[in-house]
């Protein structure tokens, strides 16, 4: 079955050869572990990248392969970030109270250690007892079962509600924001318990680890790779079997689907919950490199941003996706980072920090009114081309 | 003139060499020259009655002079006058009786009387009498004012005499209310007390609640077991009841020096480390101290060696807490008037409930407005063309704008409103057809692609504004007739602003009724959007009518961006506030619908205003409960409100 299906998708070895050539470029070059020709930081937002393209081919999923359009994937990959964040901060702070309460004259009991974790991880929104939802945050493996299933579960519940009432279409869009934003909104109260508006920060620093960050940057950068080389295998084979036939029958004409006797509604609900898992899979890796997250991260317009990467690179191929994605996304680093030279024109400087949004909008309405492919519609050309084959 | 000046000389020196004539106010003052010498506060009462009592008319300037530290007293003498000082360091004298002056003396010669702050009060309250019948009215309406603030029992007897020679009405209403207020808490008749308090029962004036609530205040009194304290009793407290827990029971208890303070947590600590003896303490190691119990444990052998207090036990607890009895204890003495109080207030209260809940309902009116105000513009281009424009919310932001340009233009605001609406309309209304030609129009047959390049148009536009005007908030000011409330009574208030973007709401849902129901416009759209290959077989220029069908959609957005942004912050992404929520009107209401839209805003806004009113502190949680509603709503009507039926209905 690998095999064959290997074999029918010549495109998948190919991504996942460059794939591992890319990793071992960056390790090769970076501070870490190489020659240092790329700092860190930089190897941090190739991470990041390569998680946000993670999550873009399961975006690419539910939306060129199935046709829904969910303005909500940030949302699980928040949540994602948020479960393993909780281990992270609760598991330093606690290393942290140890060792200053150890140079107490008594030993520490256990509730003293947790009261101090507490105020210091709570003190921020003033409270110092822990919600209900940090019963777990001591445990590595719940917590990261949690990054799998809370998205998982959310978008179960949320998609058998939504598909079982034959919300489609744009309304199936627009009520899919209204959960990130309500997610976003829950957040942002101190009384969410995850700090509101604070978020949870530190995340970069391990537990434990000692390591410096140029060689932690690395293990993240290459658990991503890996993590973005599996995602890409398992949806590239959902797609490519007869339930990628089905869902894309589905994105069709669904209704004709339907009388062919398919359940449609599960078919989506798996389609919706798969993509949730993989996102919040993508969030867990991805803020770890960033350090930093807060409710702001799940705001809707980051899930938009998401079906922008996913449009200018081409949906409907999983490579597209990826590609459109890590450009989009390393371009927007650079102009809004202040790299890009400023342009002088006499009469008006442009600001690239001022005018890269408006550029990108306005190549967004291009791209859907005479790209409908994406980047990836060029990369056909070019192999058409190479083919000896009439465009 | 010669002659003239001789007699006004004359008269000085008649003034001067002859102080046995008649001078009442000065004869009152060395009648308690005394006490006023004495200057305190314990002693000063009689004096200040005596000067209150004698009704001279001069005796306010006596008072108010006294409280300035500007009387002082001739050592030679010993009279006192009112004293400026001169420009040559002496001080001229003049006399309280005929305000003639008395000449200029060294400061040697005199001795400043320095009331302290004790008894400058108490001169203040003896002035209030003076202002209450002071010819002046807003003297009047200050002293009023000021006994409103802090009110007390000397201050009743005045304001009582000063009814009868009221003369505005205004201050005559004013002052019996405050009587009426007065008369509840300091009038020494405990009949007179309830009276006035059942006559206002169920006002719901802040004043008369303020003013009940004194009079209910409580606190916690203890007895030994089978006593009853000799005071008004409100309740009985039993320790262990949900509102008044063992836990606080005992610390009343340690407070009164009843019981022994339990051990804390900290001080058992501090007791093991201050008894660590070769790493050892209570007869174990210190490194094994690491839980409650052990440590307990050894503070326990401390206690045994008679190293530390004992801790206190749950028994110890249950034994204190069933020797004494807990009683809530009126400070009011009289138990007439704290039953009559009592009843008054829930009266009251019940009153300000029902006002509470008519308020809550203009409130969420309001937001119901907003909210339609923001969505109708949607309810055309998306209700009734099928096009998803996400830049809805930057149309509104543009109007807002709009009207925060003119204002820099025309400094006067009711014209610049004026100005500003036709022109918002007519900016937005050029944007919404730039856009329908240049994007939308060849995206009908895919929507979710429309929604896709509209959200480009939309951060375009977001980011272009902020490059133009800022990131800061720029001000739409309302036009001075716009401040302000119109208040119904002392709980119920709503201000202009909103009543007026309420009628504005009515009027463009009424425009927008007339305009498809009425109007060619009107049959051409809904034609169009029904099938639009049949209505351009019957000669319907389809292409046109989207056009204008959107620019009005447009438009309204922008109309709605000038009321929005008279009571909300101009900012570029004041658009992203409101796109999701006039999405949700739309579908909630049932698209296609006007009456649906209407419907929706209703319950968006009623539902988020109830939700704040459960939760008041908390209007983040409110929104987040209206979007998990709504998707369950949807649930249940999966096409709003007012779903549309038949053909028109197809996806």
């Amino acid at each position: 079955m690998n095999r064959s299906f290997i074999a029918r998708n010549p495109s998948v070895l190919v991504f996942l050869a460059l794939l591992g050539l890319f990793t071992l470029v960056v390790s090769v070059l970076s501070e870490g572990f190489g020659v240092g020709l790329i700092s860190t930081s930089f190897v941090k937002t190739l991470g990041k990248t390569l998680c946000l393209c993670l999550i873009a081919v399961a975006m690419d999923l539910i939306w060129g392969y199935a046709g829904i359009l969910s303005l909500g994937h940030f949302a699980f990959f928040g949540l994602g970030g948020y479960m393993v964040g909780m281990w992270l901060m609760y598991e330093r702070t606690r290393q942290i109270v140890v060792n200053s309460l150890a140079e107490g004259v008594l030993p520490p009991t256990p509730e003293e250690i947790q009261a101090a974790i507490g105020n210091q991880i709570f003190g921020v929104v003033g409270s110092s007892e822990f919600p209900l939802i940090w019963f777990f945050a001591d445990s590595l493996v719940l917590q990261l079962a949690f990054v799998v299933l809370v998205p998982g579960v959310l978008a179960l519940v949320f998609g058998w509600l939504a598909f079982r009432s034959r919300v489609t279409g744009v309304y199936l869009s627009i009520l899919t924001q209204a959960m990130t934003l309500g997610l976003s909104l829950y957040l942002f109260q101190n009384a969410s318990g995850l700090r509101g508006n604070n978020g949870l920060s530190g995340l970069q620093n391990l537990p434990g680890v000692t390591a410096p960050q140029s060689a932690v940057s690395l293990w993240f950068f290459w658990a991503s790779a890996l993590a973005l080389g599996l995602g890409y295998l398992l949806v590239a084979w959902v797609v490519s079997g007869k339930f990628g036939s089905v869902i894309r029958g589905i994105r069709d004409n669904e209704a004709r689907v339907r009388f062919l006797g398919y359940s449609v509604e599960s078919y989506k609900l798996a389609v919706f919950t798969l993509t949730a898992c993989i996102a919040g899979i993508a969030g867990a890796l991805y803020y770890p490199q960033a350090g930093i997250i807060n409710p702001a991260e799940v705001a809707p317009i980051a899930s938009i941003y998401l079906a922008v990467w996913v449009a200018i690179g081409g949906r409907g191929r999983l490579y597209g996706a990826v590609i459109g994605t890590a450009f989009v996304s390393l371009v927007s680093s650079w102009f809004t980072g202040g790299q890009a030279p400023d342009v002088n024109l006499g009469f008006y400087t442009i600001k690239w920090v001022d005018w890269w949004l408006i550029l990108l909008g306005l190549s967004f309405v291009f791209v859907t009114l005479y790209a409908p492919r994406g980047m990836s519609g060029l990369i056909d050309l070019l192999v058409r081309k190479s083919r000896g084959e009439d465009t | 003139m010669k002659n003239f000046l001789l007699v006004v000389l004359a008269a000085l020196l008649l003034t001067n060499a002859a102080p046995a004539q008649t001078n009442p106010v000065q004869d009152v003052l060395q009648s308690q020259r005394a006490l006023i010498e004495k200057s305190s506060r314990r002693s000063i009462g009689p004096a200040i009655d005596a000067i209150v009592s004698s009704g001279l008319p001069q005796m306010q300037e006596v008072l108010e002079a006294w409280r300035a530290k500007d009387m002082w007293q001739r050592k030679s003498d010993g009279f006192f006058f009112a004293a400026k000082k001169n420009s040559d360091g002496t001080y001229a004298l003049q006399s309280f009786d005929s305000g003639a002056s008395v000449g200029d003396f060294a400061k040697s010669d005199l001795k400043q009387l320095k009331p302290n702050s004790g008894i400058r009060a108490m001169i203040a309250t003896a002035l209030v009498q003076f202002q209450l019948t002071d010819p002046d009215i807003s003297k009047r309406s200050e002293a009023l004012d000021s006994i409103a603030r802090d009110s007390e029992a000397a201050l009743l007897a005045p304001l009582r005499a000063s009814i009868a020679a009221e003369t505005d009405p205004d201050l005559l209403v004013r002052k019996i209310r405050l009587n009426h207020l007065m008369t509840m808490t300091y009038d020494a008749d405990t009949a007179s007390r309830v009276e006035a308090i059942n006559n206002m029962a169920g006002d719901l004036g802040v004043d008369y609640r303020g003013t009940l609530n004194p009079l209910l205040s409580t606190k916690i009194e203890i007895t030994d077991i089978g006593d009853v304290p000799d005071a008004n009793i409100a309740t009985d407290l039993r320790p262990g009841t949900e509102n008044f827990s063992r836990q606080t029971a005992y610390e009343i208890l340690v407070a009164a020096q009843l019981a022994p303070p339990e051990v804390t947590v900290d001080a058992r600590d501090a007791a093991l480390e201050a008894n660590i003896v070769a790493g050892r303490v209570g007869g174990l190691p210190v490194a094994q101290l690491s839980t409650e119990i052990k440590r307990n444990a050894a503070y326990d052998t401390l206690v045994t060696d008679g190293l530390a207090a004992p801790r206190i036990t749950a028994t110890d607890i249950d034994e204190s807490l069933a020797k004494h009895r807990f009683f809530e204890v009126y400070a009011e003495p009289s138990a007439e008037v704290t039953t009559a109080a009592k009843a008054a207030l829930a009266k009251s209260q019940s009153r300000v409930a029902v006002s509470q809940a008519v308020d809550l309902g203009l409130d969420a009116l309001s937001l119901a407005s907003i909210y339609f105000l923001a969505a109708i513009g949607l309810a055309i281009t998306f209700g009734v063309m099928g096009v998803i424009n996400m830049a809805h919310g930057e149309f509104i932001m543009l109007g807002a704008y709009t009207g925060y340009v003119v204002q820099l233009f025309i400094p006067n605001h009711t014209l610049s409103i004026l100005v500003a609406v036709p022109l918002a309309f007519a900016v937005t209304f050029a944007a919404g057809v730039a856009l329908e030609r240049l994007v939308i129009r060849w995206l009908y047959h895919r929507p979710l692609e429309t929604l896709l390049a509209t959200f480009g148009v939309s951060i375009a536009l977001q980011q272009l504004a902020k490059n133009i005007f800022g990131t800061q908030a720029r001000p739409l000011t309302s036009p001075a007739w716009l401040d302000g409330a119109w208040a119904i009574n002392d709980v119920i208030a709503i201000s202009y602003i909103r009543i007026a973007i309420f009628i504005l709401a009515l009027l463009f849902f009424c425009l927008f009724l007339f305009i498809m129901k009425r109007t060619r416009l009107g049959l051409e759209t809904r034609a169009a959007t029904q099938n639009p290959r049949m209505a351009a077989s019957m000669g319907i220029n389809t292409d046109r009518v989207n056009m204008l069908t959107f620019g009005l959609g447009s438009g309204i957005a922008g109309i709605a961006g000038v009321a929005i942004g008279l009571f909300a912050k101009v900012t570029s992404e004041m658009g992203g506030d409101y796109i999701v929520q006039s999405f949700m009107t739309v579908v909630v209401g049932g698209v296609g619908n006007i009456w649906g839209t209407l419907a929706g805003a209703m319950m968006i806004g009623g539902f988020q205003k109830g939700v704040e009113w459960l939760n008041p502190s908390n209007t983040l949680a409110a929104q987040t409960y209206m979007i998990i509603f709504i998707i369950i709503f949807i649930q249940f009507r999966p096409r709003g409100i007012i779903a549309l039926k038949g053909r028109a209905a197809g996806d």
